[in-house]
């Protein structure tokens, strides 16, 4: 047995939820077994049933309205039960702030190896063998889990969602928690409404030091409307408080990979390349004809960024009432 | 407050990666190793502060690793924390280095540990929260701000798609990102003192590694920039709509 932890928001499972479960029948398939989601908090049932069409057999529900602020203790605890009630011999997560504290407990409670990362489905050939990404994206490893159990966390955005056909079943469970797997306190949650969150965005537009200003960044966000993309930016930029740090793509702010990242007055120095060179298409937008980023672009534009960026935003616009 | 910072040696962020033995092995040669910018930067400095302002009584730096370690380790004892422990075992797979840290840790009784979100060599921002699970203590991922009053811990930290505060009792393991602390430049006198500072090394616990790397491959290379005039943002479009396929 496979088990999968989907997230939601209010709710609704997030695409890359989706995407991991998607992932999982791939894997699950191959080795001849089935899918269990794992489900945690308010969730309609409904909603559930839904992942049949992305390969799940059953979700099970832990409805714990604790459940409803993310804590990495408590949502380990239900992962495991969930594995151990299965005897899931994989347990499948996402390679997001949720992930990256769910699965390594999970992982270090049951023994169990981890490819944290994951951008390739696992060689069964060769053991099992995952591919994922390391040198913040200047290469990628091939890890081979040795341990009965095997933990993986799955890179966002690296396959497409598609939705078939099928219906889950929905069990509850009960996952045995305590009030001591809640002694963290939450004080205050704010969440980006509206927005794109970064990680998960299919479409990045990102600026540099080449925007002189952050006052010049109202070029950017309204490209970035258009597109519906979300905004990113180099480490300069966040460096000199232009932009949020959240912002920060590259080896030592956040790895990303869009499909589409469109790079605005960055040169593109080896440590911003790092933390973007996973995206699909890269557009690179700048006026020094030298700069190292045109070498790691699909597309390039040669000019100045307040020139060009409003004209590609117009032409966007115009693409756009075509389509309509 | 006794403070445990875990530190990884990594290679520095302009290091030409590079694989040799038929792409089965990380090519060392000509390669400067750092102290992990995330360890650095945001978790060893913060727990720095917080010996200079008063909550900790201690900080102790941890690595696993072999000897080829400790001058990374020299290092981060140059910016100060009163002693280090390099930990004397193989730092390939995660649970291992995990299960090394969360055994020494529990035998000293430590009342933090400290980590950086991801070491930047292998990017899986694990070790944090397995040591939490071994020592069953709560688990902080990304904080970009901590602060320490008597034994509480107020933590601000990313999670999905926002942020949260939160308080928490000690013991607790915090990973660290940006805006928890500012980088400091080690100074000639800490340097000094980093040279007769105690580094212990310890045997490593009987953990079986469960995962290892068995090959390597670089990204495909890119076939070559197409450049667009600047007066032609229409042709871009239709590029990325038909050719890129991403809009």
């Amino acid at each position: 047995m496979i088990v999968v932890l989907v997230e939601h928001s209010q709710g609704v499972f997030k695409k890359k939820s989706l995407e991991a479960v998607l992932y999982a029948a791939h894997i699950a398939k191959e080795m001849g077994t089935d899918i269990t989601a794992v489900a945690m908090g308010n969730v309609p049932d409904s909603e559930m049933q839904t992942l049949g069409a992305y390969g799940a057999q059953k979700v099970l529900h832990t409805t714990d309205a604790r459940l409803d602020n993310f804590n990495s203790k408590a949502y380990a605890k239900v992962v495991v039960a969930a594995a151990q009630k299965e005897n899931a011999k994989v347990i499948i997560g996402l390679h997001d702030t949720t992930g990256k504290a769910v699965m390594p407990r999970v992982a270090a409670r049951l023994q169990a190896g981890l490819v944290a990362g994951a951008v390739g489905y696992p060689d069964l050939s060769k053991g099992f063998t995952v591919k994922k990404n390391v040198f913040s994206g200047k290469a990628f490893a091939f890890v081979n889990v040795t341990s009965d159990t095997k933990v993986i966390s799955l890179m966002p955005n690296t396959f497409p969602v598609v939705k078939g056909e099928g219906s889950a079943t929905v069990e509850q469970m009960e996952a045995g928690l305590s009030d001591a797997d809640f002694s963290v306190k939450v004080l205050e949650v704010s969440k980006a409404s509206g927005s794109v969150p970064l990680s998960e965005a299919e479409l990045v537009v990102s600026g540099g030091r080449g925007l002189k200003g952050p006052e010049n960044w109202y070029v950017l966000e309204a490209l970035a409307q258009e597109l519906g993309a979300a905004t990113a930016c180099s480490r300069p930029v966040a460096d000199a408080h232009w932009r949020p740090h959240g912002e920060h793509v590259g080896q030592t702010g956040g790895t990303i990979r869009p499909n589409l990242y469109i790079a605005v007055g960055i040169s593109g120095a080896i440590q911003h390349l790092a933390g973007v060179n996973g995206s699909k298409t890269i557009v690179v937008i700048n006026k020094d004809p030298e700069a190292p980023f045109f070498k790691a672009a699909d597309y390039g534009v040669l000019g100045d960024a307040m020139e060009i960026v409003p004209k590609l935003t117009e032409a966007v616009k115009k693409f756009k009432a075509g389509q309509n | 407050m006794k403070i445990l910072v875990c530190i990884s040696q990594v290679p520095d962020t302009t290091a030409k990666i590079a694989f040799s033995d038929n792409n089965t092995t990380f090519n060392t040669q000509g390669v400067t190793f750092i102290i992990n910018p995330y360890d650095e930067w945001y978790a060893l400095v913060r727990a720095l502060e917080l010996k200079e302002s008063g909550p900790a009584t201690a900080v102790h730096l941890v690595t696993v690793g072999k000897a080829d370690a400790e001058p990374v380790i020299r290092k981060a004892l140059a910016l100060g924390g009163d002693e280090a422990i390099r930990i004397d075992a193989d730092s390939n797979d995660p649970y291992s280095i995990a299960a090394n840290i969360a055994d020494y840790a529990k035998a000293h009784n430590y009342d933090l540990v400290l980590c950086g979100k991801e070491s930047i060599d292998y990017n899986n921002g694990s070790v944090g929260a397995m040591v939490a699970e071994l020592l069953d203590m709560n688990f902080l991922g990304f904080a970009s701000k901590i602060d320490v009053a008597g034994t509480t811990v107020t933590v601000k930290r990313e999670i999905d798609g926002g942020e949260e505060t939160d308080a928490c009792e000690l013991p607790l393991v915090i990973s660290c990102q940006k805006g928890v602390a500012e980088a400091r430049i080690p100074n000639m006198r800490g340097i000094m003192a980093a040279r007769t500072k105690p580094l212990t090394v310890v045997a490593g616990a009987a953990v079986a590694a469960v995962s290892s790397i068995t090959g390597y491959e670089m990204p495909p290379a890119k076939s070559g920039v197409k450049m667009i005039s600047a007066d032609n943002m229409d042709e871009l479009v239709k590029l990325l709509h038909s050719e890129a396929k991403v809009i």
